[in-house]
């Protein structure tokens, strides 16, 4: 036997023995998230522990990029057969996903089938039926679940000599201006369509689109030229030309920016923007709810989550979808759910977990980090448990394109509603046809 | 040629066929696939799939939004093609002139090459930040109240100017060595006739550079075309809102952010149409009337 001959003998058994070590049934499944930065490692830290809490499954978390990017490889790898066997799929995508049967196993099935109790009461109300189907069933595993809620900087409102708003009637005749007066840009925003738009509805329990926002069978049509959006927005327009509101651009973080920096006095955020917000702000600051138009209603309702949830794609072994059930069992827990919460601002979504969160004294000292949990606990109503709408992302592009030619004085209130309503039902047409309806 | 060459006929085919296998796998099978795709609406995840007829060519052009889509795409490609290959032209004539240092002068303009689009595209938006870009701040020096991402015209402008800048070194390295190639005796002839330098230019040096312009001509516009889409997408930030954005553009955002895959594959078949007759006019009318010294 020559050297060469004999190294490669040698290397062929240490790769079959290197093979055989992890042969001990250990399930190994991979998740794909668009967790990126310190929610990134969040997510990281979640895998190793459920990796740590027990032997019979391993979990692998991938990080695709954006939301939209995540979606998008997600569906290259279905029709590829490589699917993941968890993904994450933000709000607006829900609906491509949920609608095109045979996709994703649902949770809550899922998580019976394999033995995992399941009661959808355990989730807190805002957060329950949002990727629901229309009879109530749980589709996708709320996961990072936020809120808008209004972030407002203390010093700002002590040297105006305000408090926060609680209407926008109160905003627009006495915080606006007197911060105005004080120097400051009163208020920004950073998702003219998710904070202004949707949560106008919800907020204000009006329907949004027709089939109960879309959850029931066929093709709905989107209420948007009626006139309680456009009295809001025809509002937002002036506070902008008056000064009272601050317009970045479309980007999430070019409207929060000036917040941090302390130019902007208030900003409309998501509940999840805690984290980041704490660690950049050199002022103190609290929250509080998300303001309504009294002219439009006395009893505000609870608001839509905006976020992501994880879907158990269709298509793997059955001992996969097994061990994928045990991943949200542990995911849900109210231990995870706590950590979460804390690590990342988003809120926890089972009662369980909150109740865990207030045992432990955490909103005694960050009273900022309950608001998003608070307003989602507000009465529901009619309207108020989501939205199931597809080409939902391409609507929400009409919608910021719109908006943005409304406050750069290039269309007027009437034509932009008009166009976002006609061009979204087009597009909510489309959606059902490539549905094969 | 002598066919003689060759003793099997099948043999010419035969060499060929690696180049146009790499050909029909990576262009003609896709946009074989685009095309058919254009005739259908089609769930992303390909569970059902319906023949729609031209449906989604005439949904495309009745949306006002595509028909802005296409407007701004001219006038960038026109303001992007002329303006980089009139900055290159005006700097390659400048530096064929400079005899001192000349080598690093060149070398210097040259160095833009080597950005890679979506890097320009930061610095671009750096340069342009609201808050801390320099430009935006000389802009409002003298009351152009710039603002990058909330302004249509002004976002479009940074754009514009970006991607110029980027190309400007290519063209001048054409244009540079198409200058040097222009014989001194006729340089020398035409300085003894003529002494306005500018007419010199134009009567002598301008149409003896015209291959090279005309190459670069194509070159440009097929640049501007597509290969902008980097310095596009980060200066939109992930969010088009009311910025203008390029046909090519927008196919990616109907068909990748937006999952409309019909929508985008009649889009794409509509640039592949723009790009043929692009082709027929670069070899049928330029060629023709490019005189090749």
């Amino acid at each position: 036997m020559s050297i060469r001959k004999y190294f490669v003998g040698a290397m062929a058994t240490a790769m079959s023995v290197a093979l055989a070590v992890p042969a001990f049934a250990q399930t190994e499944i991979t998740w794909w998230h668009a967790m990126g930065g310190q929610l990134g490692n969040t997510v990281n830290e979640i895998a190793e522990k459920f990796n740590a809490s027990q032997s019979d499954y391993k979990i692998t978390p991938v990080f695709k990029g954006t939301y939209e990017e995540t979606m998008t490889a997600g569906i290259a790898a279905f029709r590829g057969g490589e699917q993941p066997n968890v993904i994450q799929i933000f709000d607006a995508g829900a609906a491509t996903l949920i609608g095109a049967k045979g996709a994703v196993v649902p949770a809550q099935d899922l998580m019976k089938d394999n033995g995992v109790p399941f009661d959808i009461n355990d989730y807190i109300s805002g957060v329950r039926y949002f990727y629901a189907d229309e009879a109530g069933k749980m589709i996708g595993m709320p996961f990072n679940s936020s809120t808008p809620i209004l972030y407002y900087n203390e010093d700002a409102l002590k040297k105006a000599g305000v408090t926060p708003p609680k209407t926008w009637e109160e905003f627009q005749s006495v915080t606006a201006p007197k911060l105005k007066a004080a120097g400051y840009v009163p208020l920004s925003q950073s998702h003219l369509p998710w904070i202004f738009t949707e949560n106008f509805y919800s907020r204000h329990n009006l329907e949004f689109a027709t089939k109960d926002n879309g959850y029931a069978e066929g093709t709905p049509v989107m209420l948007m030229n009626q006139d309680p959006i456009k009295g809001h927005f025809t509002a937002v327009k002036e506070w902008l030309d008056n000064g009272l509101f601050g317009w970045y651009g479309t980007g999430w973080t070019d409207n929060q920016k000036p917040f941090n920096e302390g130019q902007v006095a208030m900003w409309l955020g998501s509940s999840g923007s805690f984290g980041g917000v704490k660690k950049s702000a050199k002022f103190p600051f609290n929250a509080t709810y998300l303001p309504y138009w009294e002219s439009l209603t006395k009893d505000p309702t609870q608001t839509f989550i905006g976020g992501a949830a994880l879907f158990a794609m269709s298509g793997h072994p059955k001992e996969e979808n097994e061990a994928v059930a045990q991943f949200f069992k542990f995911l849900t827990s109210p231990e995870i759910q706590y950590f979460w919460h804390k690590e990342t601002g988003y809120v926890p979504i089972t009662t369980a977990a909150y109740d865990l969160a207030k045992k432990d004294g955490y909103y005694k000292s960050t009273p900022q980090a309950e608001i998003g949990i608070k307003q989602l606990s507000l009465p529901a109503g009619d309207w108020t448990k989501g939205y199931r709408l597809g080409f939902y992302v391409q609507i929400r592009d009409v919608m910021n394109r719109e908006y943005g030619k409304l406050l750069q004085g290039e269309t007027d209130v009437d034509t932009a509603f008009t166009t976002i309503e006609e061009e979204s039902n087009d597009l909510l047409e489309r959606f059902s046809k490539t549905m094969g309806n | 040629m002598n066919k003689s060459q060759f003793r099997s006929p099948l043999y010419p085919y035969l060499l060929l066929l690696p180049q146009l296998s790499i050909i029909v796998i990576f262009f003609y099978w896709p946009a074989a696939e685009a095309i058919r795709s254009s005739f259908y609406l089609e769930d992303p995840f390909g569970f059902s799939s319906t023949f729609v007829g031209l449906d989604n060519f005439s949904d495309m052009v009745s949306r006002s939004d595509y028909v802005r889509t296409a407007e701004f795409t001219v006038i960038f490609s026109v303001l992007v093609t002329f303006f980089s290959l009139a900055t290159a032209l005006l700097l390659a004539v400048t530096a064929d002139r400079v005899l001192k240092g000349a080598s690093t002068y060149k070398t210097l303009l040259m160095w833009v090459y080597a950005i890679a689009p979506p890097v320009a595209g930061l610095i671009g938006i750096m340069l342009f930040d609201n808050l801390v870009g320099p430009i935006a701040e000389f802009f409002r020096s003298f009351g152009w109240d710039f603002k990058l991402g909330v302004n249509r015209f002004d976002t479009a402008f940074a754009m514009i100017t970006i991607s110029i800048w980027k190309q400007i070194p290519v063209n001048f390295i054409f244009f540079l060595s198409g200058l040097q190639g222009i014989p001194k005796s006729v340089q020398e002839a035409a300085a003894i006739d003529c002494a306005s330098s500018t007419r010199r230019f134009w009567t002598i040096t301008f149409p003896l550079l015209a291959p090279t312009g005309f190459f670069l001509l194509i070159i440009n516009i097929t640049y501007s075309l597509f290969d902008t889409f980097g310095v596009i997408d980060v200066v939109l930030k992930g969010e088009p809102g009311n910025n203008p954005v390029t046909l090519v553009y927008k196919v990616f955002l109907d068909g990748f952010r937006g999952n409309d895959l019909g929508g985008s594959s009649a889009q794409s078949v509509i640039l592949m149409i723009l790009v043929l007759i692009l082709t027929i006019f670069q070899f049928r009318l330029i060629e023709r009337r490019v005189h090749y010294s």
